[in-house]
């Protein structure tokens, strides 16, 4: 496994600044200020601004928690799904999309405890092209992965990832992903990849499953959602603008 | 306690496109069948209005429950045997219907070379020609006998394509004309041509146009919706098992069909099969069904592993390549190159399973292998099935995969790139095998099926030769960008590649060198007959290999059928002289 176990952390702190070009001093003040914010709203600074903004947010009864016990977690998913997602000219990044209640959501059911895939033991490393073999399930690689977040985070930068710039959140997510963070059973690649392959599904799902909300994620890529037939257009020459549809519209 | 039911005429095993064929074809005899399939009974209702990519897409909702069942893999033997945890390379069915539910549609028929590929190519480049490890050798049945069945699979599916000079030949047109010809079908058709190649629209079962079969079951016309493979069709517009033979069995009276049935043994007496134990998965009670003739139609994997673990047949040994059973696994050499194109906008998004076009030129001995070193080769093809946003994010060469940047380029590109195909013939080595596994075992505590397989410098040679065509192709076409795969090392089980897996059970007319005669019929057991993709002796360079195991499922169906008239006795002699008993 591709860990670096210089520190307690699993990456030198010397190391880190290198990669990022950053000055940890910096970073201190504007921290604690967010996250005193987060902590006394229950939300991370996102969320709450997503909520006003939007009736289908904070008002949804489904806009709660299954999953995620601890509101920490649930901010450091939030931040780094939109770090991955990032809201920008063209339309609404992760956040705004639904994005952490959609993987709070998947984690709550099957696919959090691996229900429908082999977890019988014993348990061997193995090689590269024989896949997944570790032990864990999907729901303790997220807790695991979040908190290690914050732990690098709080070390690194002594202020709650979710309050981080930008650059700084990113920093991190690059570390965890280049294997470079040392975590209990599997890589920091593998939770990241876990991380990046979930945010994306909450991006473009369905949005009866509680992500792509609006089907926004559908209409950044011109993506008509679940039509029942292209038959009208399949010779066309142009390229065909069309709004997209979703299972609530064919379902009752 | 094992309960003993009344002994039938006949018992399948595994009701998908092979079994479903066989019961269609002896039930309108009269022969009584019982169909056993260990997944769940489905019909046309349970696909209506199902366009959900993250439940079957990305979830594989039709797929087999891996924590009841899975298989073990390593790339040598020299490796440890891990189990397949999550679903990947290949994804395995269940449910009545079988992989024949989720198909795209694919129907390519192989070429008359792969029949007889050892003795064409001998004749041709001389045996030295042949790598030391490879294992081709010819069918036992050569492509002129094939021909009435892929017809027969044909027009019961009701295929929908065009003829082309280099497919193989056919003696009547397809059943339906080909799908309709989309802008990005043409460029494709314009480009090869410019090139020099043959383009031909896919023959598919996806169909042009409503259609009604010798059997009198209805196929509709499809209606582009994009939502084929891994999913089930709600217009019953993509023939598949459900549609088509399993209704023709059930409405003759002959045919039972019992769904949540896993069988895990055929009862074997050393001379022949006396009948099948199974599971009833909904009340864990078991079931033994005596039968005079049992026919064996699961997926390639579970082909094998049930002779493996029923001990029925000799094991292959690639130490000495002794046995049988395991012999000769081969896959698919499945690559892709993609172009990005900075002005042009297509609905890529809008297509059905087994639309697009393909060329041939580089396929099967449709050219010179004088001076390359491979044999064999692949088609190249386009298929417009429509992509789906969670597993399409393209972005070209160097791009970030995650951020800002990405999403900048993986919104914009997606319906801004081109996908060609090339999918490559899997040539047998002697090092590529299935066994059963020591270590790892399945939901009742037998042991899980074990497969050894890597690529080889055939394939390796193959796939860059097919690769620059490709990258030159999309070039032609325009493509700002191309993403290539050059040198693509060992197989992985990880990313999806092709559900195109086969041999463990091979057909030929040496028992020697291959497990079932060219009736399917087993040498070492008169009474079982073994149908699907197990029976390659090798897989070719297509896009499909499901009229392939429909066309050796219609050859069962009169083998079992004689044998069952002949009471008894091998239908062929082995040797290269074929002959029936008569």
């Amino acid at each position: 496994m591709a860990e670096n176990n210089d520190s307690k952390d699993g990456m030198t702190r010397r190391k880190f600044i290198q990669n990022t070009g950053l000055v940890v001093g910096g970073a201190l003040g504007g921290g604690l200020l967010g996250g005193l914010i987060g902590n006394q709203t229950g939300q991370s600074p996102e969320t709450a601004e997503n909520s006003a903004e939007n009736n289908n947010g904070a008002e949804s009864p489904s806009e709660a928690r299954m999953f995620f016990k601890r509101q920490d977690d649930f901010n450091v998913l939030s931040a780094a799904s939109e770090v991955i997602f990032p809201e920008d000219e063209s339309g609404p990044g992760a956040v705004q999309l639904g994005v952490p209640y959609y993987i709070d959501k998947q984690l709550a059911g099957g696919y959090g405890r691996n229900a429908k895939e082999y977890m019988k033991g014993p348990f061997f490393e193995g090689e590269p092209t024989q896949g997944y073999q570790a032990a864990l399930t999907r729901d303790n690689i997220f807790l695991q992965g979040i908190r290690r977040i914050q732990q690098i985070s709080s070390s690194e930068f002594n202020t709650p990832f979710q309050d981080l710039e930008e650059e700084n959140q990113i920093a991190i997510l690059e570390e965890f992903e280049s294997g470079n963070i040392s975590m209990k059973g599997i890589t920091s690649t593998q939770f990241f990849e876990l991380l990046r392959s979930a945010t994306l599904e909450g991006v473009y799902a369905d949005p009866i499953y509680g992500g792509n909300r609006g089907m926004e994620g559908w209409k950044m890529k011109d993506y008509p959602g679940a039509q029942m037939t292209y038959t009208s257009i399949m010779e066309d020459e142009e390229f065909s603008e069309m709004d997209p549809v979703s299972l609530r519209d064919h379902h009752s | 306690m094992t309960t003993e039911l009344e002994r039938v005429e006949a018992v399948v095993i595994g009701v998908g496109w092979a079994g479903g064929i066989i019961a269609a074809e002896l039930t309108k005899e009269g022969i009584q069948v019982v169909g056993l399939e260990r997944g769940q009974e489905k019909s046309l209702d349970d696909f209506t209005m199902q366009k959900d990519e993250l439940k079957y897409a990305i979830r594989y909702e039709l797929m087999q429950d891996l924590s009841k069942e899975t298989l073990t893999f390593r790339n040598n033997s020299e490796q440890r045997a891990l189990p397949m945890r999550q679903h990947g390379s290949f994804l395995l069915g269940t449910d009545v219907g079988g992989a024949g539910v989720h198909w795209n549609g694919q129907c390519p028929r192989f070429l008359p070379y792969d029949f007889e590929i050892r003795s064409q190519t001998v004749e041709r480049y001389g045996e030295d020609k042949i790598p030391e490890d490879m294992r081709i050798q010819d069918w036992g049945l050569s492509y002129d006998e094939m021909e009435p069945y892929y017809d027969k699979f044909e027009k019961m599916a009701g295929v929908s394509g065009e003829d082309n000079e280099l497919t193989a030949p056919r003696e009547n047109p397809y059943p339906t004309p080909p799908m309709m010809e989309t802008p990005l079908i043409t460029k494709f058709k314009d480009t090869a041509r410019n090139m020099g190649f043959h383009p031909y629209h896919l023959p598919s079962a996806n169909l042009s146009e409503q259609y009604t079969n010798p059997d009198g079951q209805t196929i509709n016309a499809c209606q582009y919706c994009s939502f084929c493979e891994r999913f089930g069709c709600d217009y019953a517009a993509k023939s598949d098992p459900l549609i088509t033979v399993i209704p023709t069995a059930k409405e003759t009276g002959n045919f039972e069909l019992r769904p949540n049935s896993n069988v895990r043994r055929i009862d074997y007496d050393g001379e022949r099969a006396t009948g099948v134990y199974y599971i009833d998965t909904l009340t864990q009670e078991e079931f033994f069904q005596p039968a005079d003739v049992v026919i064996l139609t699961a997926y390639t994997m579970n082909n094998t592993r049930l002779l493996l673990h029923s001990e029925i047949g000799e094991p292959y040994d690639p130490e000495t390549e002794e046995g049988v059973i395991g012999r000769n696994y081969c896959y698919q050499v499945g690559l892709a190159a993609t172009g990005f194109f900075e002005e042009e906008k297509f609905n890529i998004f809008a297509g059905a399973g087994a639309l697009g076009a393909a060329f041939d030129d580089y396929n099967g001995d449709n050219f010179d292998h004088e001076n390359l070193d491979f044999l064999h080769g692949g088609m190249i093809l386009f298929m417009q099935s429509g992509l789906r946003p969670i597993a399409n994010n393209p972005v070209p060469p160097g791009t970030k995969t995650w951020g800002r940047e990405f999403k900048q380029q993986s919104t914009k590109f997606f319906t801004q790139h081109y996908t060609l195909i090339m999918e490559g013939a899997s040539l047998p080595s002697r090092n590529n095998y299935l066994d059963l596994d020591p270590t790892y075992t399945d939901e009742f505590g037998d042991p899980l099926l074990r497969m050894t397989y890597n690529f080889t410098d055939q394939d390796h040679s193959l796939g860059n030769h097919q690769m620059e065509i490709m990258e030159e192709f999309l070039y032609e076409m325009g493509a700002d960008y191309v993403e290539t795969l050059y040198d693509f090392g060992d197989y992985t089980i990880v990313p999806y590649q092709a559900t195109h897996n086969t041999g463990g059970v091979i057909i030929g007319d040496d028992p020697e060198i291959s497990a079932v005669n060219s009736y399917l019929q087993m040498w070492d057991c008169e009474n079982l007959f073994v149908v699907g993709g197990s029976a390659f002796p090798h897989n070719s360079g297509y896009s499909g290999v499901t009229p392939t195991i429909g066309a050796l499922a219609y050859r069962a169906s009169e083998g079992i059928k004689l044998y069952l008239e002949n009471e008894g006795g091998e239908l062929v002699k082995a040797g290269p002289e074929k002959k029936m008993k008569s």
